[in-house]
């Protein structure tokens, strides 16, 4: 195994948080958001840039916390930490950036309550050391920008014939306007997801590569479902680990 | 000897009535509609009509290719092409259509596992997709033989309306909604098929005169009341869209339900709603309560539950 495929090292985590475990196309977290506010590419971007932030912070600081915070009530601790970030952010963008802060509305508040954020504060940070968390953090949060930025810019483009506020398309082209409208959100959504696991299960079919499995190779071949894989492993009659090519 | 039986799994009787049967029933009986659409509206009806089946029929024959398994012979295709073309303004350019028809097929039908899948009507959530998408060319109605509102419209706005030549169809609208007697002749020659039967029309369409009358605002207005039977889709809707097999409930208690709720929202969208017509929006609506409504009024089993028939 190379150095950055070693579990829990910064290579792998960001790989983890932007292509294996992508919040918004394989673990299908922070839905609410994503539908809500991808209207245009820089508002996805913006959303995925202030979830980020929050999300990095918040891994740090929930890690070193993580021997004093009691366990009965870490929820409401990793409450207070995220809500104390999403408040600096917020009023950060309506200092620097109003334009976005008016954009996004009611939805930067809300990344409290982001279930990204709780799920990696629960699932990775509060069991795992402060720097590989600060990077799951980052990791996932670029994983959420990338997405919520791919949304926006296919919704923008289609709905309205732009992307970042560029007209791309030819002048005679007729803005489709659904893809702004909330219907749009779930067509593009759905339609990436579709494609994302496309060019996964292809890569899976013709692959040798157990990194291309969708849920990580879990180094236990019997109770493994994917058959893209072009390893097995097994104990032979002897009880001797066989791994074998094929 | 000779065998006299066969042993066979079900089902052992089979009815001659095949799907592409149907579909050419539905085609035949909307042709009066088209025919009247063309007449009323000129040749960019016919543009518009071919194209639009054109597109729909590609696209079944493109995505059956596609997964090796051609579904396209069953007609089906070509209803939802032509219902979706009725359900457009002449007006609209010509593309829309086949974009229309594009998404019907594909996103509606298709992508949930093609005919009997689909959990809405493909030709009216097509026609509601353009609807939301173009506002603005999809509800321009005005055209060569006919400039101005529709008689909706007029009506909601408070005009008077001409009721003769809107159950003729010399009105303008979608290309085949507004001629009442047309889209009544073909109705009749499906329910004499037995195609379809007026459980679903009649249920709808009464629910929504008593709704009108009750909510209208106009009490016993009898040229107010006809003028709303007989404008925008409702003709359209009740006897070809909403009796659509796929999506409507198949138990009788809940094609009367589904009637009932059909006229009820229709009649919600058009009084109280900010557009004239709500015919669209209604039966999609209806279709994805069929699943529920289905599930509540399934007929009990022969023999199973009921406290009454527990022996004491």
């Amino acid at each position: 195994m190379s150095k950055t495929n070693r579990p829990d090292s910064a290579g792998e985590r960001l790989i983890n948080g932007l292509i294996k475990e992508n919040p918004t196309f394989v673990l299908m977290l922070g839905m609410c958001p994503t539908l809500a506010v991808t209207t245009s590419a820089i508002n996805g971007f913006g959303m995925g840039a202030t979830t980020l932030a929050v999300l990095a912070l918040s891994n740090l600081i929930i890690s070193l916390l993580r021997g004093i915070i009691p366990n009965k009530v870490r929820i409401p601790a990793f409450i207070v930490i995220i809500a104390s970030f999403v408040t600096v952010v917020q009023l950060l963008l309506e200092a620097y950036i109003p334009f976005l802060n008016d954009a996004l509305g009611v939805y930067i508040p809300l990344i409290v309550v982001n279930c990204i954020i709780l799920g990696r504060a629960e699932s990775y940070a509060y069991s795992h050391a402060p720097i590989p968390s600060l990077f799951d953090g980052i990791g996932m949060g670029l994983g959420f920008t990338v997405a919520l930025t791919c949304i926006g810019a296919v919704r923008e483009l289609l709905g309205t014939g732009e992307i970042f506020g560029f007209r791309v398309m030819p002048g005679a082209y007729t803005p489709i306007g659904i893809f702004v409208l909330a219907p749009g959100a779930f067509f593009v959504l759905a339609a990436l997801c579709a494609l994302q696991n496309y060019v996964k299960a292809k890569g899976a079919r013709a692959g040798k590569d157990t990194g291309k499995i969708g849920s990580g190779c879990s180094e236990d071949c019997l109770n493994c479902g994917e058959t893209g894989c072009g390893r097995r492993k097994f104990y032979d009659d002897s009880d001797d680990l066989v791994v074998e090519e094929l | 000897m000779e065998k006299r039986w066969r042993v066979s799994s079900n089902p052992h009787v089979r009815s001659k009535v095949t799907t592409n049967g149907i579909m050419m029933a539905v085609v035949l009986a909307l042709l009066p509609a088209t025919g009247f659409g063309i007449y009323n509206f000129g040749f960019r009806a016919l543009l518009h009509i071919l194209i639009t089946v054109a597109s729909t029929v590609i696209m079944e024959f493109l995505f059956g290719l596609y997964k090796k398994k051609l579904t396209v012979t069953d007609l089906s295709a070509v209803v939802t092409g032509l219902l979706l073309a009725l359900n457009l303004p002449v007006g609209a350019p010509l593309w829309m259509g086949a974009l229309g028809g594009v998404f019907a097929i594909l996103v509606v039908k298709m992508l949930f596992g093609g005919l009997g899948q689909n959990f809405m009507n493909p030709a009216l959530a097509a026609r509601c997709f353009l609807l939301i998408s173009f506002p603005a060319q999809m509800t321009n109605f005005v055209c060569d033989a006919y400039t101005g509102a529709t008689p909706l419209t007029a009506l909601k706005a408070g005009e008077a309306v001409n009721v003769t030549d809107m159950i003729l169809g010399r009105t303008a609208g979608t290309i085949g909604e507004t001629s009442m007697i047309a889209l009544i002749i073909g109705a009749c020659f499906l329910i004499l098929l037995g195609v379809i039967d007026l459980r679903i029309p009649g249920s709808y369409i009464v629910s929504f005169a008593v709704f009108v009358l009750l909510f209208g605002g106009r009490g016993l207005d009898l040229p107010y009341l006809s003028a709303q039977l007989a404008g925008g889709g409702l003709m359209l809707g009740a006897f070809f869209m909403a009796t659509d097999y796929v999506t409507r409930p198949i138990t009788v208690k809940g094609q009367y339900v589904f009637g009932i709720f059909l006229g009820i929202m229709t009649g919600i969208f058009r009084i109280f709603g900010p557009g004239a017509e709500g015919v669209s929006y209604a039966i999609i609506l209806g279709n994805l309560l069929a699943p529920l409504i289905e599930k509540v009024t399934m007929p009990r089993a022969f023999g199973k539950g009921g406290a009454a028939h527990v022996r004491k």
